[in-house]
Parts: structure tokens; C-alpha cells; sequence
């Protein structure tokens, strides 16, 4: 597990496709097909919602995983941008939106989000564990309620609908296809840019505070600026997600950014598998399915379809219940047991 | 703003480097410090002596502010740094390790040490991986190469023997350009070649380094060390060079356990 790369048998260039693992390959042309072999609403309300859940899961996941801060925030980050996307931009409340084009509202949204989710860290970053997860939890409930309370900015408890995706470039980025690309492109950016920056000088220093903040110090680091500025990192990703959320649903009210949705951003990292970036997405998906099928599922057993919450909540004890470290951990142990050899039990090389 | 330049510039050449005016620490109603007041020269090595709860980390702990002192003041190549907080302290020169090893366990032996070097330099923040040819990743090798821990360069830490996290422990001190360390008991737990290795290191270290060291063991105090001084209580007990210290017959009564006395 070399993290600085160190000096190869033969240099090797970045652009050298053939170092790319082939698992990247498959799954880069899976996606890249997909819209070929799927329908608009597998496009919309499986692949598009899960990438956007994952960009905000990734965001938890960067802060969870590398500096061992849990934040029930993220998905008010999110929220924030989504909100501002319809301020600053059209709404069919247009006593409130301001009606700026996309490429002024879109970029300004994320960047409150980025300052609101700075100012967030910087209370939260002081504390450990679970304050840290209360103080979160905290900022998130009274941003609900602030939303839902307030009409002039907000419009309260229906918040802002007719939130439109651009048509821009001669293409009507709501239509399902190119909405799909236009998430994945951002969802595939905010993945590697989490794999690279984990291995910085910035992300070895967050990791390094992770595993002990006290030695950190000792060795001339600003512990408090490196958590800081890593929820402003995680801030841009949730961000961004956000403004892709708005143009998914159309719309944003106090329901996307209620404590229930902020959860379930936590539960999709920790069964996707905090150790890894892909985690969150492989959580995302599992997650998505469920909310989507599990409604069939109960009424072709004849049960009550309102309860499938309930599946969905068996679903995440079960994947839990057998890895504590999500499905990644699941996926690592099958590898480490098929690289095993059946008699002696010695690790095979290859 | 001239002025803080000039003390800095002066306060390179000639000053201390270290020096404590009456720094006491309480803990509640425990006096951990009591009044501590000394002087150490720069590139002087100087070894703490004393029983367990004689105050030797606290007084550790209050130099490089893991926590701040109750009363007095600290000053490090001639500036008050009392109220600093301890990366202020690092990035001027002061290194130091630690009793128990504090390090890395999730990251590998290098990329420890490059931490390390990255702590006391410039792009802290840098969102750019290092290129092979980095200079700090350059000296991050060398460093791990001076510590004997080459072998286990990209082994994760947790994964480590016990001795050679003491010795990754002595690399993160070594990173950057270190003008004053504090050892705390560097040779515990350690066995007698790790312990000779050890004493090598610290004496082959360059002249202009000077530094501090808590050792239990007097036969590698006593070799690595110039002057010595026996902390009792919280309080400085005696202060002297090496032979005194282990001649003193109070010392010897208190610390050495006076039965033996006599070799």
C-alpha cells in the first residue's frame, strides 16, 4: 500500500492508460452505454439520484473517513445550494427568485454553500465524536426549521417549485439523457478529486489528524485549519450536488433538508463503506433501489405498501449486521477469501 | 513589526535556547510545577532526572504548549512564546517525542516521516500530490534511511514492531531543520542494541542541536548528556554536570536508591 507513488522499474507517465485497473474500464463503459439500454425513469430516478446522493454521501465520507468527523450536516450543504439555485435564480415563486441566468445563480449557490458549510466546520471542528455529530445534527434542525418558518426568503413549508435545469448549448439539460451525463460527469470529477486530494499533502495531513491530532500539532501543523478547511472541501462537493438535486426534483422545500434525509445521507456512507470514495455511490445506488422497489416488493406479498421504510430499514440492518465496515468490507473479506488457498488456508499470490 | 524581526534576528545568535522564569502547572489541587525556573544553552544537552510524578513530561508538555503553563513564562531562542500554541512553537525549532509513541498508525513509515517534513515547511495546504523528485520527499527518504527503518518504508504503522516505532518516533523529530528536542524516555522498552543504536544517534547529532532528554536508564542519561538536572516534586531538586549529579549524595539517596550506592 505505497501512497507517495515511489520511483517505478520504468517511468511512468501520467497519461499511461495501460496503469488504469480494468475494473474502471468496465464500469467507465457501463455508464457511458447506459442511456442506450435504460429508460428515462431508470435514467432520472435510479442512476441521476443515486450519483446525486453519492456526490453529498462522498462529502460525509471525505470528512468521516479521513478526519474522523462525522457530520449530519452534508445534506443541509446541499440543501443551501438548492435553495440558493432557486433564489438566485427562476422559481414559479418569482416574488423571491431573483431571476438571474444559471451561470450566475448556479456558481453563487455553491459558494454560499461552501461558506455555509465552512461556518459549520468552524463551530463543529472543536469538538469530538459525538458532539461533533450533535453540533451537526443541531445546525441542521434549525436550518430546517428556519426554512420551513420562514416565508419571505423561503417561502416556508412549500418552499421554491419550478426550479428549472438550464437549456444551454442548444441542449435542454432537464431531459433525462443529458441530465444523466451531466451528473456523472460531476459525480466521476468529485470522486477522482476526493481520490487525488487523499493523497496530498492536505489529505495526508487531514488523515494524519484523524489518527492523532495531538502529534499533528507537534509537528507544526494548525490542527483546527486543517478540519476547517476539510468541511470546506466536503462543502464544495455537497454543494455542487445540491444544485443537481434542485434540478433533479425541480423543486426544494423543508422536506429535502428535514433530519430524516440528513440520516440517510449518513446510513448511505457507513453501508457503502467509509474506507473508500466508491463507497459512498455503491451505498447511494443500494439505497435508491430500495426506496424505489421496495413499495413493489411488500404489495407483491401482499403487505401494506406504506411500510416500506420498514424493508428498507431491514435491508441496511442486514448489510450492517454482516460488515460493520459497509458493503466495501463485505467486498474486501470475498476477495481476501477467494485469494485464499481452500486447504492450507495460506494467502495465493495473484 | 521591525522591532519583533530584529529580536527574532538577535535572538538566533546569542539567546537561550531555551529558558523557563517561575512556570508552575496545577492540576486542580495538584502542583504538577512548582516554580520552575532554567536556562539551556543553545546546542547544550541536557538530561531530567527523577522519580516517577517528578513533573519531567508536565515540564515537557508546558515548552511545547500541549498545554499552557499555570504562571511564568516560556522563551524559546530569546522570544516569548508562553501564549503560543504548539505548531507556533515547532515551526521556530523546537521538536520533540514522545513517551508513548504518538504516530500515525493508519499511514506508512514514510508517509510519517513526510508529514513531518511537511509540518515545518511551506504548502501545508497543498491540494498537489508531491512529484517523485519533491525535495521534501526527497529528505522524508533520507530521514527514514537515517533511522534504519528503509526495509519497512511503505509498511503501515500499526504493522510495526514495537522498537521500530520508538525509532520512527525519533525520525518525526528529526524532520525540518531542528534546533532544540525533547526526548521523552527515547530508550524505553527498548532493547540493549536498539539502546546503543539509540545513544549513536543522539550523540551523532550535529553540534548546533541541542536538546533535552527524560531517561530513566542513568547509564544512556549520563552518556548523551552534558549537565544534568533531578527533578523532585515538581520542583528542580539539583543541577549540575553528569559526575556531580551521580556523586551527590542526596541524589543518590532519593533517585538511586541509596543501598547500591558505591559502584
Amino acid at each position: 500500500m505505497a501512497v507517495i507513488e515511489e520511483a517505478a522499474p520504468r517511468a511512468v507517465r501520467w497519461w499511461d492508460v495501460s496503469r488504469i485497473p480494468v475494473q474502471y474500464y468496465v464500469l467507465g463503459v457501463i455508464l457511458l452505454i447506459l442511456p442506450a439500454i435504460s429508460g428515462d425513469f431508470v435514467l432520472r430516478q435510479i442512476f441521476s439520484w443515486a450519483m446525486i446522493l453519492g456526490m453529498i454521501s462522498l462529502s460525509l465520507m471525505f470528512l468521516a473517513g479521513y478526519g474522523n468527523m462525522v457530520s449530519l450536516v452534508q445534506m443541509t450543504v446541499a440543501g443551501v445550494a438548492a435553495y440558493m439555485v432557486a433564489i438566485f435564480g427562476t422559481s414559479a415563486i418569482d416574488t423571491i427568485s431573483f431571476g438571474w441566468p444559471w451561470w450566475v445563480a448556479a456558481p453563487l449557490a455553491v459558494l454560499v454553500a461552501v461558506v455555509f458549510g465552512t461556518l459549520s466546520g468552524a463551530l463543529a471542528v472543536r469538538t469530538e465524536g459525538i458532539y461533533t455529530i450533535m453540533i451537526t445534527l443541531a445546525i441542521a434542525a434549525a436550518m430546517f426549521y428556519l426554512v420551513r418558518q420562514n416565508y419571505t426568503l423561503f417561502n416556508g413549508f412549500s418552499g421554491l417549485n419550478q426550479v428549472r435545469a438550464p437549456v444551454f448549448l442548444g441542449v435542454d439539460w432537464r431531459a433525462p439523457v443529458p441530465f444523466y451525463y451531466l451528473t456523472l460527469v460531476w459525480a466521476v470529477l468529485a470522486y477522482f478529486a476526493v481520490v487525488y486530494v487523499s493523497r496530498s499533502p492536505f489529505g495526508l495531513a487531514l488523515q494524519g489528524v484523524r489518527d492523532n491530532a495531538r502529534r499533528m500539532a507537534a509537528l507544526g501543523f494548525n490542527v483546527t485549519a486543517h478540519r476547517i478547511t476539510a468541511y470546506a472541501f466536503s462543502s464544495l462537493i455537497a454543494g455542487i450536488a445540491g444544485v443537481l438535486l434542485v434540478w433533479l426534483n425541480g423543486q426544494v422545500s423543508p422536506g429535502t433538508i428535514a433530519v430524516g434525509p440528513a440520516i440517510d445521507i449518513l446510513i448511505i456512507a457507513v453501508v457503502g463503506g467509509l474506507a473508500h470514495p466508491i463507497g459512498p455511490f455503491l451505498g447511494a445506488i443500494l439505497y435508491v433501489l430500495l426506496r424505489t422497489f421496495a413499495l413493489d416488493v411488500l404489495v407483491a406479498f401482499g403487505l401494506g405498501g406504506e411500510r416500506f421504510q420498514l424493508l428498507i430499514g431491514l435491508g441496511f440492518l442486514v448489510i450492517v449486521f454482516f460488515s460493520s465496515d459497509g458493503i466495501l468490507g463485505l467486498w474486501r473479506r470475498y476477495r481476501e477469501r477467494a485469494r485464499r488457498d481452500p486447504v492450507t488456508g495460506e494467502a495465493r499470490d495473484g | 513589526m521591525a522591532e519583533t524581526v530584529a529580536s527574532r534576528l538577535s535572538a538566533t545568535g546569542t539567546a537561550n535556547a531555551l529558558e523557563l522564569r517561575g512556570v508552575s502547572r496545577h492540576f486542580g489541587a495538584l502542583v504538577a510545577l512548582a516554580d520552575i525556573s532554567m536556562t539551556v544553552r543553545p546546542g547544550e544537552r541536557r538530561a531530567v532526572l527523577g522519580s516517577n510524578g517528578a513533573g519531567k513530561t508536565t515540564l515537557f508538555n508546558c515548552i511545547t504548549g500541549d498545554f499552557a503553563p499555570t504562571t511564568g513564562t516560556i522563551r524559546l531562542f530569546g522570544e516569548d512564546v508562553t501564549a503560543f500554541p504548539p505548531y507556533e512553537r515547532i515551526r521556530r525549532g523546537l521538536r520533540r517525542t514522545y513517551q508513548i509513541s504518538l504516530l500515525f498508525t493508519g499511514l506508512s513509515v514514510l508517509d510519517n516521516v513526510y508529514l513531518a517534513c511537511r509540518g515545518v515547511s511551506r504548502g501545508r495546504f497543498s491540494l498537489i500530490r508531491p512529484r517523485r523528485n519533491d525535495a521534501l520527499l526527497q529528505s522524508a527518504h533520507d530521514l527514514v534511511d537515517a533511522v534504519h527503518l528503509t526495509p519497512v518504508r511503505d509498511t503501515l504503522v500499526a504493522n510495526l514492531s514495537y522498537g521500530q516505532q520508538r525509532q520512527l518516533e525519533i525520525a518525526l523529530a528529526l524532520a525540518g531543520a531542528p534546533r532544540f528536542i525533547l526526548f521523552d524516555e527515547p530508550a524505553a522498552g527498548l532493547s540493549p542494541t536498539e539502546r546503543r543504536e539509540l545513544i549513536d544517534i543522539l550523540t551523532g547529532l550535529p553540534e548546533h542541536i541541542g536538546y533535552m532528554i527524560i531517561e530513566h536508564d542513568m547509564d544512556v542519561a549520563l552518556r548523551v548528556a552534558e549537565r544534568v538536572t533531578m527533578m523532585h516534586n515538581g520542583r528542580i531538586f539539583k543541577e549540575g554536570a553528569p559526575r556531580e549529579i551521580e556523586e551527590d549524595p542526596e541524589v543518590q539517596e532519593l533517585y538511586l536508591g541509596g543501598g547500591h550506592g558505591g559502584h
